[in-house]
């Protein structure tokens, strides 16, 4: 059991915790004006369309910004930094996720690292989160 | 009664006052420090809370407030979009006494961010946007949340982590003579960057102090003013802005400029009906030492890519062109977790003549207000002269 705060699902984004636990990153699309975005609503936050669909998408990313956080909040029972990021998806919305598979050194992490989803259990959720891609 | 305008000077800040003690003040619960607050600045005014008919208040309830000080009000604000909610509520009152709604307005804030006597318990929702897309990544604390954007921000003008340290050591000298600053030590960039490390690239003495106190205001007409024994001493609002964007920074339409510190500046300039090169002394909501840097450039004071050097050639400083957070603002001065009070309270005492540095002869103060983490802004332009 990982440590940390557990994300609960509501019925809004239910699908989108459905598809980190079968190993998919799914977002939603605008169907209307052909947008992907992120946090999960059941209509288009750009053109307000109720033709909203999921989709899985590559789990492509960059990295758009980022700390390295040496002061880790107490649920996380851990003094380990932890590497909080904001990421661009190849398919345009972005999202907070952490970067693993990396040392937290900033001459490791320069902002448009090229970066892959991976996805790590918490509780009963599987959470998002981004290794560098293999070149 | 007839309908005025908001802005433009027709409504004054009569009454402005910070808690008898803030910093560390264990002895005080949060609705206390309102209180306290409250009742100097309504004594500042002239007036007792008999006479006051509206209320407004964030995070705290305004009927919490208003029972505390025996106040009946026929007005009330509870608008909570985080520390520059008090900035919202000036703008607020003064539509309800330009409309009639209230004669006089008191706004009060408190809180015990240090101690937390009194103070609410803070529980994490993990049903809301942040609890299911940030809070489970440790992006929980301003520390690790209101800091995100800020590499990109320094990455897209090709400025560096020593930039956010000029804004300290620019900020810190004017904390130094002032006794209410929490931090008072003068600093070198170096030292600054060698600070302990809290969430790279921020040290330190790049965040905000954290701390217990509380502030309030009184608004009254212009028309009223003149009739009260500070008339001599109020301060008209000239113009107003808000804006909201939404409450997961990772959502920001940009990250390397906030739109809603545009939009709210832009409308209160645009209200106040007076230009950068009017502006006196600027107030910058400086949570973290990144934001007196979006806020110089989204306001429109500097061009893009030049707030950087703007702090580091020392135009923010005493004797500067445009003096900024005038008492070491919340990275030196005071910061109780929503700072947008005292940075009304500075402006106050910069356009009343009584600061503890005080900027000679100025006429005008521009204060800019952020809520939550990137959630929202709020601007005010202020004058000690009626137009």
């Amino acid at each position: 059991m990982s440590i940390g705060p557990i994300p609960e699902p509501t019925p809004e984004t239910l699908a989108f915790w459905q598809g980190t636990a079968a190993g998919e990153l799914r977002i939603q699309r605008c169907r209307a004006c052909e947008n992907f975005y992120f946090y999960p609503r059941p209509f288009c936050p750009k053109c307000n369309s109720d033709e909203v669909e999921w989709q899985p998408v590559s789990g492509k990313a960059q990295l758009a910004s980022y700390i390295i956080n040496y002061r880790p909040y107490e649920d996380f029972q851990t003094e380990e930094p932890q590497i909080i990021a904001l990421v661009t998806l190849a398919e345009g919305p972005r999202m907070c996720t952490n970067i693993v598979g990396v040392a937290p050194d900033p001459d490791q992490l320069p902002l448009g690292l090229a970066l892959q989803v991976a996805f790590e259990p918490r509780g009963e959720q599987f959470l998002p989160v981004f290794k560098p891609a293999r070149s | 009664m007839a309908m005025m305008s908001p802005n433009g000077g027709h409504i004054a800040i009569v009454g402005a006052s910070e808690s008898s003690r803030i910093g560390v003040v264990p002895d005080m619960s949060m609705i206390q420090l309102h209180a306290d607050a409250a009742r100097l600045a309504l004594e500042d005014a002239g007036l007792t809370p008999a006479d006051v008919d509206g209320i407004a208040t964030a995070e705290t309830q305004v009927i919490e407030v208003a029972a505390m000080l025996g106040i009946r009000p026929r007005w009330m604000d509870g608008t909570t979009i985080g520390g520059c909610s008090f900035l919202a509520h000036v703008r607020h009152a003064a539509a309800a006494i330009a409309t009639g709604q209230a004669d006089v307005v008191l706004i009060t804030h408190g809180e015990s961010g240090r101690s937390w006597v009194g103070m609410p318990n803070y529980s994490m929702n993990p049903r809301g946007p942040d609890g299911q897309f940030e809070q489970p990544f440790g992006a929980i604390t301003p520390y690790s949340l209101f800091t995100l954007p800020a590499l990109a921000f320094l990455e897209a003008r090709g400025m560096s982590q020593r930039d956010l340290a000029e804004v300290v050591v620019a900020q810190r000298e004017w904390a130094i003579p002032n006794e209410r600053a929490q931090r008072r030590s003068a600093v070198t960039v170096d030292e600054v960057l060698a600070g302990p490390r809290v969430a790279y690239p921020f040290t330190r003495d790049m965040c905000c102090v954290v701390t217990d106190g509380g502030g309030a205001l009184v608004l009254v007409s212009a028309e009223r003013a003149r009739d009260l024994p500070s008339r001599d001493r109020a301060v008209y609002l000239l113009g107003s802005g808000e804006a909201c964007e939404s409450v997961l920074v990772s959502q920001m339409d940009d990250l390397t400029s906030f739109g809603s510190f545009r939009r709210a500046s832009a409308e209160a300039f645009a209200t106040a009906g007076v230009g950068h090169a009017d502006i006196d002394h600027a107030m910058f909501y400086d949570a973290f030492a990144h934001l007196p840097l979006y806020m110089l450039e989204d306001t429109g004071f500097v061009s893009f890519g030049e707030s950087g050097g703007f702090f580091a050639d020392g135009h923010t400083r005493p004797g500067g062109r445009l003096p900024v957070n005038t008492q070491g603002g919340g990275m030196s001065y005071s910061h109780s977790g929503m700072y947008g009070m005292f940075a009304i309270q500075e402006s106050m005492r910069q356009l009343r003549g009584e600061a503890v540095v005080q900027v000679p002869g100025i006429e005008t103060s521009f204060v800019q207000g952020v809520g939550g983490l990137f959630w929202s802004a709020a601007s005010l332009i202020l004058s000690n002269r009626q137009p």
